[in-house]
């Protein structure tokens, strides 16, 4: 899991835990795995300026041969920002970052993974499943029976497929992001804000007159209350895909900032005592963590249901 | 703080490729996968049912033989009652009609008897009448010069009526 940076490692600069982890935490143009020659993977950088148009190039270029920081073919990355040297003018970065590598990843695995599942149901129609599809189902089946089903009720059939997706990119997201060198994948907040966003938008395209007069026009409530009432109603909008949004990205970052934590505390102390000890207790919170990411999962799909299932539930018995 | 600011190119790269994921997935997963499922559900909750229907009807049926048991064993109970009334009745009658041929025989018997006797009383009369005409004659042809030798020729006669 350690990855640290070789200007730290080697040089032996006072060590700074913080920045250690935040910078593991956060998106990198480069994927760095382990130290030496081979140990890094230089991303393709694609960006997009008015100024300059689109420009693709691999994040090798930022880079000399010491690992330092250069300027090349007028942009400069300053903390993971590509700029435009001399105007400092942020551009449109579209590169392939460590976390798009790790989304890709994450994407290919699962279409890997759910054509498989499918086609054991094509090999066993009318037959019990087997291999990976008898491991799949009764996830597809709890997702299905316990989340989907009992929040948005009659009509969770059309809301089945986009939660199922939900439900299993997070899932595999969160676990890939454990793995040694992996990206923080679902604990970037950009990949929360989409999803959360995502969420919003199925909600609210779907909600039905039932759902839309109760936010605006409240029934059975008096007057003056109504106007209170709307701009809660409001908010309480808005507040649902932030809550998903947060949630999601704290459990996750929080997880893994522990765990780096544990690690630097042998850097800290530089005692192999304390490297021994802060390992068992890392074991046990990795462990946690596989908890975690299942319960992440389940959290994010249950509240999107739980939202759906409000915006197009029948009012008609108030 | 950087960690707190969501960066355009992931949000783009996230939306583009969650979107895709989602329509291929979709279509190629989790459409069979679901359809797959519920076929399997439909089929097994069928075949319960099926099960169940069958079940039923064993019992519908066991009841029913059971129904049919009891009015045929109702039957054979009222058939031999029946039966048993009716040889009471022919053993009644039997001996009714026993009796009343016992009686007309027995009437019938009686008058033959009665008959016989007038018959035999009127033979009797007719012979006590030869008899005493033949005593008289008898006596007539005798001379019947005293008492003494009257009283001993009647004597005689009725002798001789007696071992007749």
């Amino acid at each position: 899991m350690p990855e640290f940076d070789e200007h730290q490692t080697e040089n032996q600069k006072e060590f700074n835990a913080s920045e250690v982890i935040i910078h593991h935490v956060l998106d990198d143009h480069i994927w760095h795995l382990f130290d030496g020659h081979y140990g890094t993977i230089y991303l393709p950088v694609i960006v997009y300026s008015s100024e300059k148009g689109l420009d693709v190039f691999s994040s090798h270029h930022f880079y000399d041969e010491h690992h330092n920081v250069v300027e090349y073919n007028g942009y400069k990355l300053e903390h993971n920002h590509i700029l435009l040297a001399g105007t400092e003018k942020a551009v449109l970065d579209l590169s392939i970052t460590k976390n798009v590598a790790m989304l890709l990843i994450n994407a290919t695995l699962l279409i890997l993974v759910f054509l498989a599942v499918a086609k054991g149901y094509k090999k066993n129609q009318g037959k019990a499943p087997s291999g990976i599809q008898s491991f799949f189902e009764p996830i597809i089946v709890f997702v299905r029976d316990e989340v989907v089903k009992p929040n948005i009720g009659h009509h969770y059939e059309k809301f089945l497929p986009y939660l199922l997706t939900l439900f299993f990119f997070i899932l595999f997201g969160n676990l890939l992001g454990l793995l040694p060198g992996a990206g923080n994948l679902t604990g970037n907040i950009a990949v929360t804000v989409t999803l959360a966003a995502l969420t919003f938008i199925i909600t609210n395209v779907s909600g039905n007159k039932g759902y839309w007069s109760h936010i605006f026009w409240t029934p059975g409530v008096p007057l003056p209350l109504r106007l209170v009432i709307l701009p809660v109603e409001i908010l309480g909008l808005f507040t649902k895909p932030i809550s998903l949004t947060i949630r999601l990205f704290v459990a996750i970052t929080a997880g893994h900032i522990v765990m780096l934590s544990l690690i630097c505390l042998t850097f800290i102390f530089g005692s192999i005592w304390v490297g021994f000890g802060s390992s068992l207790i890392l074991l046990f919170i990795s462990l946690i963590e596989l908890l975690v990411a299942g319960i992440q999962a389940y959290v994010f799909t249950l509240f999107t249901s739980l939202y759906i299932g409000m915006a197009i539930a029948d009012h008609d018995h108030h | 703080m950087e960690l707190l600011t969501p960066g355009t190119g992931l949000i783009i790269w996230q939306l583009i490729v969650f979107v895709g994921l989602f329509l291929l997935l979709s279509k190629l997963a989790w459409k069979p996968i679901i359809s797959s499922l519920k076929e399997r559900e439909t089929s097994i909750q069928e075949a319960l049912s099926t099960a169940e229907k069958a079940r039923l009807e064993m019992a519908q049926l066991k009841s029913d033989n059971e129904k049919l048991l009891k009015e045929a064993r109702e039957e054979r109970d009222k058939i031999l009652h029946g039966a048993r009334e009716a040889a009471n009745r022919l053993k009644d009658e039997a001996q009714l009609e026993a009796k009343k041929a016992a009686d007309r025989i027995i009437e019938d018997a009686r008058a033959a008897i009665n008959i016989e006797k007038q018959a035999a009383l009127k033979e009797v009369k007719i012979q006590v009448a030869m008899f005493s005409l033949e005593v008289a004659e008898k006596l007539m042809k005798k001379n019947l010069a005293d008492d003494k030798s009257q009283k001993e020729l009647v004597e005689a006669y009725l002798k001789d009526i007696k071992v007749n």
